[in-house]
């Protein structure tokens, strides 16, 4: 429970309908690199006016405590994402394991492959 | 692959796995989930309130400095659930204009004054710690956005904890008036810090669902039980009394008995009759308001930026 709230006894739910869906500023998705050496990796989404403040933003939001060395914003509604229900022919799955390297027996004898 | 149907899902959920936003969800999970974490973001944002009250008034530098950084870390809390609650199909503002209007509540707690310094220790101490037993319980809801934000908000929370039984200990160990002032603030928050987790088991409505679905794992009974058998000898190291005649250790049950919760006080603050409801509110759409010419001109400086880089190219 915590920081959820009980319902009040009789009182009604209809209360708790939400109004018109909008949003004064866009959303963006943020990526952190969290150092050289590694990629920039997906941390959360935010919102902002623009880039700039974007950028601003996800410093507050996502890079408190040394997260990393730099910052990615990228609006949400550039991001393509697969039809999840196309998952199967994008991600076929054990259909051809002679692709794996775990495929071919070496004997021992011939040491580290 | 997106889940398409209820069999599906249960599927999922009976495995343990996560349900992700494009999976398909019965209405009933999508609701409880927007309803809960819309509350749990608002909570986060007014608990900035009780403890930004001191920041002007922490007695040193250093208690300062922790102080902002605890607030800056609660709002931005409330930043990364406003954000797992959009992935279920409603917006920030629409959830803010909620809170406003007053039908979206936040956690009961925040609707109590902070009196004296100690508060900002006892807050920490309590308030943060029974939001971290619920929250690592949440850290493994069925729910993906959720969780990972749970994971996220749980690091930070071991701080929160530990700045505040840390700065009573200090308080603790000083003068007789330091002291008292530290059994005055654990004697008014005790009680609603137990009340943080819910009605019992038996008079919670939505808890059933909940569980079956597996937003929610251990029940407010045993969250609660959790919370004071880990506190008690935290407090006994404090040499602070617990401000309940009932609480005894019971050796069969492995577990400290403890008194009724006064369940009259909760129903009234939940319904808006607490210490400061009032106050809580009002400030928050104050500050709204007055932040409305910030959002306003970033939203301007943005179009005047896009329409001079349109320019620019149609010109190159
Ligand atoms: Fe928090
Ligand atoms: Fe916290």
């Amino acid at each position: 429970m915590t920081y959820s709230v009980p319902d009040v006894p009789g009182e009604s739910p209809a209360k708790s309908d939400l109004g018109e869906a909008s949003n004064v500023w866009p959303m963006w998705e943020i990526f952190v690199r969290q150092t050289r050496g590694l990629a920039h990796v997906h941390v959360g989404s935010l919102h902002a006016a623009d880039a700039e403040t974007a950028l601003q933003n996800a410093r507050d939001v996502y890079t408190r405590r040394q997260e990393g060395v730099s910052l990615w914003a990228v609006p949400s509604v550039e991001i393509v994402a697969s039809d999840p229900d196309e998952t199967d022919s994008l991600f076929e799955v054990n259909t051809k394991p002679y692709r794996d390297a775990t495929a071919y027996n070496i004997p021992d004898e011939v040491g580290h492959m | 692959m997106a889940l398409q149907d209820q069999a599906e899902f249960d599927a999922v959920i009976a495995a343990d796995d996560k349900i992700e936003p494009t999976d398909w969800m019965p209405d009933g999970y999508r609701k409880t989930l927007i309803r809960q974490i819309g509350q749990h973001a608002h909570s986060e944002i007014i608990g900035m309130q009780p403890e930004g009250n001191w920041i002007s008034r922490a007695p040193t530098l250093h208690r300062k400095a922790i102080l902002i950084a605890k607030v800056q870390d609660e709002g931005g809390h409330g930043l990364y659930l406003y954000s797992a609650a959009e992935t279920l199909g409603v917006t920030r503002d629409q959830l803010v204009a909620a809170l406003h209007a007053g039908s979206h509540k936040y956690s009961s707690i925040f609707n109590y004054p902070t009196l004296n310094w100690a508060d900002i220790g006892t807050i920490g101490w309590l308030v943060d710690g029974a939001a971290i037993t619920n929250q690592v319980m949440l850290s493994r809801s069925s729910y993906g956005p959720y969780s990972r934000a749970m994971v996220r908000i749980c690091k930070e929370e071991s701080f929160h904890q530990r700045q505040g039984y840390e700065l009573l200990i200090r308080l603790c160990e000083g003068s007789s008036e330091q002291k008292a002032m530290s059994q005055d603030s654990i004697d008014r928050w005790w009680w609603p810090a137990l009340m943080m987790f819910g009605p019992h088991d038996s008079d919670s409505t939505h808890s059933a669902e909940s569980t079956a679905w597996k937003i929610k794992r251990v029940s407010n009974d045993d969250l609660r039980q959790q919370f004071v058998d880990a506190t008690v000898p935290q407090a006994d190291y404090l040499g602070l009394h617990i401000p309940d005649p009932d609480l005894v250790w019971n050796e069969e049950r492995g577990h400290y008995d403890f008194g009724p919760i006064d369940w009259e006080e909760f129903w009234q603050v939940v319904k808006g009759n607490g210490p400061l409801n009032r106050e809580r509110l009002d400030h928050k759409r104050a500050a709204w308001d007055d932040g409305a010419w910030v959002r306003e001109a970033a939203v301007a400086h943005a179009e005047k930026q896009a329409a001079r880089e349109f320019e620019s190219r149609r010109t190159a």
